[in-house]
């Protein structure tokens, strides 16, 4: 992670890390994204939000292509992605995802689920996997907890495992789905925190979420989607102090006068 | 009525009151809970009553243990003649094997309890070198059983009794579970060729009575074959038997497979594991070990159906008490002769069962979400 810091935000050269272009998606018939043109620069943290079935998830799922886009490009830290398993593994390692029900394995201890990828995908030897999982579980402030299974811990400590077990596998880019919709109000925060410390290293964020206060305070940009296009995209603070499309108006009057 | 309260924080623990445990308690709560329960509880002694001590008088009590024939039994005692079962116990265990190298089943045996022990039991010492073993088993087993390089060959014809039974089941067992994964796998894959030949497979073997199959193996295929190969019998029914087994397990699988998240498999595939290793380490751990009860289920159904056999020939253990029963010394004690063959069948499918209970104890990781 800081490694990634050192970039710093403030450089002129900004390194493109993701490329969309023109990209359409369907389900069948159904047309769920639609022409979407977007890059991410090094070290950016996007906020993507928008009302239920707009297509944010299924976004975020192409770009480590748990979906396939059938038009248009992704390309990846210079890896395009393509029918190509190569290039889909590639991408994969160096991008990390976190899912709403956390998807942790409930069958190894906290730490395997920790070890498990570097080992396995990126051939480190044990001992240096093990020193590594340990020294993100001590970020996200559960160390003690490393030797239990998942079904022992709360929500609030599973999401925060599985965002550990993410940054153990170091990835340049890290896809969140509403990491934080699933669990309960008194949870929330204490992995809001641990994704806002990711922000202040550095860390590439794409972030599904419907946590605005996180968005006004750590996002470089907010996109807003709606029927699978991006309708509206800005910085937090124009986003939300004068939207300019009807729709975001109507979005955002749903979700702050809640 | 306010009784001599403790403050606030200074609650001791109290033993629970003495009437809700201990054995008088226990009776109430399981035995005389409530009418229906107290007229079952009745019921149950009555029946017990009734069975048990005719059933020790005639297996124990009122039984012959020794005597040349049926008739000497019968002058001896009015219970079961366990005699008979004595004269053929060696019959029952290793069918026709030549008596002098009897002795390699029993090695085969005891091997077989040695390759065993480090499959079953995840902390048995020198586990490592343990399951080395039992990759080799087969192999070695194979080679005692049959002779060659340096034993005597036996012919499969003369395998039978409880011998032919631990063969037939521990092949199919052994060879279903693997097949049975790849077939569960296959079915669910991206490929058409892979998915159709799983899917036909699958159903072909589900779709048809083992019992047809056996008969195939025994008559059918001899068509099918090149006149003047010969190909062993024993060997076509190890085969049938298997893929009868692996189709079943194969579904079983699926079961589990189907039974995990979505989200397992896609928390493996973001992670860049390669197809195969997130099968190994994350989905077939999970899914299997929902699926225990079932595939346990199918290991004994195995077992039991090995006794079909006698269909088409071969000297299972019921083959073997049949065939004695038509001794005239001894005709008339299929009592004895079923009993026994129970027990041994009942012993081995009841330890599989418990087994599988203490597999899936062993495995709990706490409540899943
Ligand atoms: N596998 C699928 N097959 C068919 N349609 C799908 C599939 N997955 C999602 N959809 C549809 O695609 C649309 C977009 O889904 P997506 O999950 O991306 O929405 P979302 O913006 O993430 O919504 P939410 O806020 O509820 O998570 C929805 O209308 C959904 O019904
Ligand atoms: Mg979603």
């Amino acid at each position: 992670m800081n490694e990634t810091a050192d970039k710093s935000n403030d450089n002129p050269e900004k390194e493109i890390v993701i490329v969309i272009r023109k990209m359409h998606k369907w389900y069948g018939q159904f047309h769920v994204l639609k022409d979407i043109n977007l890059n991410v620069e090094r070290g950016e943290k996007i906020v993507i939000c928008g009302p239920s079935g707009s297509g944010k998830s299924t976004l975020i799922r192409c770009i480590n292509r748990l979906e396939e886009h059938q038009d248009g490009e992704i390309i990846v830290d210079g890896t395009e992605l393509t029918n190509d398993l190569k290039n889909v593994e590639l991408v994969r390692r160096e991008v990390g995802m976190v899912f709403q029900h956390f998807n942790l394995f409930p069958h190894l201890t906290v730490l395997d689920n920790c070890t498990l990828a570097p080992i396995w995908v990126r051939k480190e030897p044990r001992e240096e996997a093990e020193a590594t999982a340990m020294e993100y579980l001590e970020r996200v402030k559960i160390p003690d907890q490393a030797n239990k299974f998942p079904g022992q811990l709360s929500g609030g400590q599973q999401q925060r495992v599985a965002i550990a077990r993410s940054l153990c596998m170091k990835p340049r880019v890290m896809l969140f789905d509403e990491p934080t919709s699933a669990l309960d109000p008194e949870m929330i925060k204490e992995v809001l925190d641990v994704m806002i410390e990711l922000a202040n290293v550095g860390m590439t964020m794409l972030c599904v979420t419907h946590e605005m206060g996180f968005a006004k305070t750590v996002a470089d940009r907010v996109i807003f989607m709606d029927e699978g296009e991006i309708i509206e995209q800005n910085k937090p603070h124009d986003f939300f102090d004068s939207p300019q499309h009807d729709r975001t108006k109507l979005f955002l009057s749903q979700i702050l006068n809640h | 009525m306010e009784q001599a309260a403790y403050k606030p924080g200074e609650h001791p623990d109290l033993p629970p009151p003495s009437d809700t445990v201990g054995p008088i308690a226990w009776v109430r709560a399981n035995l005389l809970s409530s009418p229906t329960n107290i007229v079952l509880t009745v019921l149950s002694i009555w029946f017990l009553y009734e069975i048990i001590p005719a059933t020790l008088d005639w297996a124990f009590l009122d039984a012959a243990f020794t005597g040349e024939s049926r008739d000497e039994c019968r002058a001896k005692a009015g219970g079961a003649c366990w005699a008979f079962i004595g004269e053929r116990f060696n019959l029952f265990t290793y069918g026709f094997y030549p008596a002098d190298e009897r002795w390699r089943i029993d090695l085969a045996f005891v091997l077989l309890c040695v390759a065993l022990l480090p499959v079953l039991w995840d902390r048995c010492p020198l586990r490592k070198y343990g399951l080395y073993f039992a990759c080799a088993f087969p192999f070695v087993a194979g080679w005692l059983l049959l002779g060659g390089f340096g034993l005597t060959p036996v012919d499969t014809d003369e395998f039978g009794g409880f011998m032919l039974t631990l063969v037939i089941g521990i092949t199919g067992i052994t060879f279903s579970l693997p097949i049975g994964i790849i077939l569960a796998l296959g079915r669910q894959s991206d490929m058409l060729i892979v998915r159709v030949f799983s899917i036909w497979f699958i159903e072909f073997f589900r779709g048809v009575p083992l019992i047809t199959l056996l008969f195939v193996a025994s008559t059918m295929l001899n068509y099918f074959l090149p006149t003047g190969t010969t190909f062993d019998l024993l060997l076509r029914v190890l085969i049938m038997v298997t893929l009868f087994a692996s189709a079943y397990m194969a579904e079983v699988i699926r079961g589990g497979l189907q039974a995990l998240p979505r989200g397992q498999y896609e928390a493996a595939d973001s992670m860049g594991l390669k197809y195969w290793t997130s099968m190994r380490l994350i989905i077939l751990p999970q899914a299997l070990k929902i699926s225990i009860p079932g595939i346990v289920n199918t290991f004994i159904g195995l077992y039991k159906d090995t006794t079909l056999v006698i269909i088409i020939g071969l000297l299972d253990p019921l083959g073997v008490g049949r065939s004695s029963l038509a001794d005239t010394k001894w005709t008339g004690l299929s009592n004895e002769m079923y009993l026994f063959v129970a027990i041994f069948f009942f012993i081995s499918c009841f330890g599989m069962s418990r087994y599988s209970l203490y597999l899936e104890k062993k495995l709990a990781t706490g409540h899943e979400r």
